[in-house]
């Protein structure tokens, strides 16, 4: 993510390439989507992310005015625009979850929009060519598209809504059927070119990872309502529900209470277990409130008991070692004690603080990396 | 055995020597199967598409009546052609009667059915996921529409061959309204059983090797599009 750009977008006005207000579609009943306002500006990349049955296809199809909502209004550069509007054909342009490529050959796929937008020869040969170059489909561009392979063919499907020219992209989950080194080649792709035109862009997905790899700001789908809209590190440092922590890889702590709030706005809550772990910010916090605590297991410090802390140390327990797990190229590691953590470590620190299961060891839990969440009635 | 053995190399004389009787036989059955096709086509593929792609009332009843059609018996279509163009019929005064036009006509709505359900089944096999993907690259509705159905060709070509083999090999209809007159309405499947009721096994034999061929050299072709289009 490019901060200098992230900034410009929070601090431009009302200047969305499209913008949906009071959107709402049901089926049987059942509110799928019903969302106040969600927008997209210029030269932004948007993620929205939710998961599994979030709503986030059927929000796909509204914006990209495939499917007409029950209320609620698109405006595409302040004009309204609907299902089949001929103004705003080739202006949205889609990439599926599994793109459809039309059979035939790479190219003809590529000419599909451009012809559909009845632009001369000359500019369909221009466009066709660039995108050729930019998403390095000049080997394949001869051949059929049943000879390609996931990773080429949803990169087939990105250059053909490319060279649109859209002014708004549209991607629905367009990472979930690729393997994972796919996936990494398939990120850098869309940023570059997204990048490269300043194109405006928003993309749909259940993974954190594609949303915080990619975009300017996140709008977080739960239950067909954005929950939270913010940029990725915000969203990360400051979610605002347990539901959204969660989802962007916090764990959550046992439940509590708050004890006290101190002068410097740090509060203390006391866990189920009895144990006291104070927590920051606490803005909304009274004696009293039942909360939910959450932490991010990268944020858990580990360090062996022997460690001497000067003065009194806030929110150091001294737990016992559980389960061992490798993760990756990391290693995650089970806690018990007050409250049951979980850590990840590198595996060096892993080999020297000799953690076994049923080893001793400090655990430290920043105030700052806590957030505690009002409980609900 | 010898019976069988002698009626092949007849067969095989006749075939080589182009002998006026079957060529005539044949030129007349392919312009009358061919007409009836073009005509199965145009009433079937558009009926077998509406009923595969769209929303419409009736729909479910057009779908059934396409199926219907499949099990239709040559020998009823040709007994209601009949109806329809005898002397006493509601269109007699054209005197159609036992003309190719009525074979024509016969044939075609044998194979309108055909088409229309092979088509119906074509369209249905392409996700309907072909219309959006046209739709979210700045197609509109027809442009989608065509999206679609060109996905289907192999299926639509599997309906026009599979048709043309049905009313080309049928003898029923056209036995019925043609009345197998020499050098008029006589076809091969028509020529076939005269001749072998004549006893004339040779002929019948030569015109069965046409028509089998007729058969695999269509499905030949076809099979050859499916595996092109597969393998590129």
């Amino acid at each position: 993510m490019n901060p200098a750009r992230a900034a410009d977008g929070h601090s431009a006005n009302g200047d969305f390439v499209l913008l949906a207000t009071g959107l709402r579609r049901s089926y049987g009943g059942r509110d799928v989507v019903r969302i106040d306002e969600i927008g997209v500006r210029a030269g932004e990349v948007l993620a929205i992310l939710g998961p599994n049955g979030a709503g986030k296809t059927t929000l796909f199809r509204l914006l990209l005015l495939l499917e007409k909502p029950d209320a609620g209004t698109i405006q595409l550069g302040g004009q309204i625009t609907r299902p089949g509007d001929a103004a705003a054909r080739g202006r949205v342009a889609g990439v599926f979850q599994r793109p459809y490529l039309f059979s035939g050959s790479v190219r003809h796929n590529l000419n599909y929009g451009l012809k559909a937008l009845r632009l001369p020869q000359a500019e369909r040969s221009r466009r066709l060519e660039a995108a050729i170059q930019e998403l390095e489909l000049g080997g394949l561009s001869d051949r059929a598209v049943g000879a390609l392979s996931g990773g080429e063919a949803q990169r087939v499907a990105l250059a053909r809504a490319l060279v649109l020219e859209p002014d708004v992209l549209l991607l629905d989950e367009p990472t979930a059927n690729l393997d994972v080194t796919i996936q990494r080649r398939f990120r850098e792709d869309l940023s570059r070119v997204a990048r490269a035109h300043a194109r405006s862009v928003i993309l749909i997905t259940h993974d954190p990872s594609d949303a915080f790899a990619l975009a300017d700001r996140v709008a977080v789908l739960h239950d067909g309502h954005i929950v939270q809209v913010a940029a990725p590190h915000d969203l990360v440092l400051d979610p605002a529900t347990p539901f959204i922590a969660a989802f962007t890889g916090a764990e959550l702590l046992l439940d509590g209470a708050v004890e006290e709030v101190d002068a410097d706005g740090l509060a203390r809550i006391k866990l189920a277990s009895g144990a006291m772990i104070w927590v920051s910010p606490a803005d909304a916090l009274n004696r009293g409130t039942r909360v939910h605590v959450s932490y991010r297991p990268e944020d858990v410090v580990l360090s062996s008991t022997s460690t001497q802390f000067q003065a009194s140390p806030r929110n150091v327990f001294t737990m016992r070692v559980g389960a061992v797990a490798p993760a990756g190229g990391l290693v995650r590691v089970g806690l018990e004690g007050p409250a049951r953590l979980a850590a990840i470590v590198t595996r060096s620190s892993a080999q020297e603080l000799g953690l076994k299961p049923g080893a001793e060891i400090n655990a430290h839990l920043k105030a700052a990396a806590l957030r505690a969440f009002v409980a609900g009635p | 055995m010898d019976l069988i053995l002698d009626a092949l190399k007849q067969a095989f004389t006749i075939l080589m020597t182009g002998q006026a009787y079957v060529v005539d036989v044949l030129l007349l059955s392919i312009r009358v199967s061919g007409s009836a096709i073009v005509l199965g086509v145009l009433l079937g593929m558009p009926a077998g598409i509406a009923a595969g792609m769209l929303r419409f009332p009736g729909r479910r009843v057009l779908i059934a009546l396409i199926h219907t059609g499949f099990a239709l018996p040559p020998v009823v279509v040709g007994l209601f052609v009949y109806m329809l163009l005898s002397r006493s019929g509601p269109v007699g005064s054209l005197g159609l009667l036992f003309t190719p036009a009525a074979m024509i006509l016969a044939q075609s709505v044998l194979a309108a059915p055909y088409v229309a359900g092979i088509t119906l089944a074509a369209v249905q096999a392409v996700p309907a996921d072909v219309r959006l993907q046209a739709l979210a690259l700045g197609a509109g509705r027809w442009r989608a529409v065509w999206a679609h159905v060109r996905e289907a060709r192999l299926g639509l070509m599997a309906a026009i061959v599979a048709g043309f083999g049905a009313v080309i090999s049928e003898v029923g209809a056209v036995m019925m309204v043609g009345g197998n007159i020499l050098g008029e309405t006589r076809v091969m499947t028509t020529a076939i059983v005269l001749e072998t009721r004549r006893g004339n096994f040779a002929t019948a034999l030569a015109l069965g090797l046409i028509l089998l061929f007729f058969a695999f050299a269509a499905n030949l072709a076809l099979t050859h599009l499916q595996q092109r289009e597969r393998g590129r």
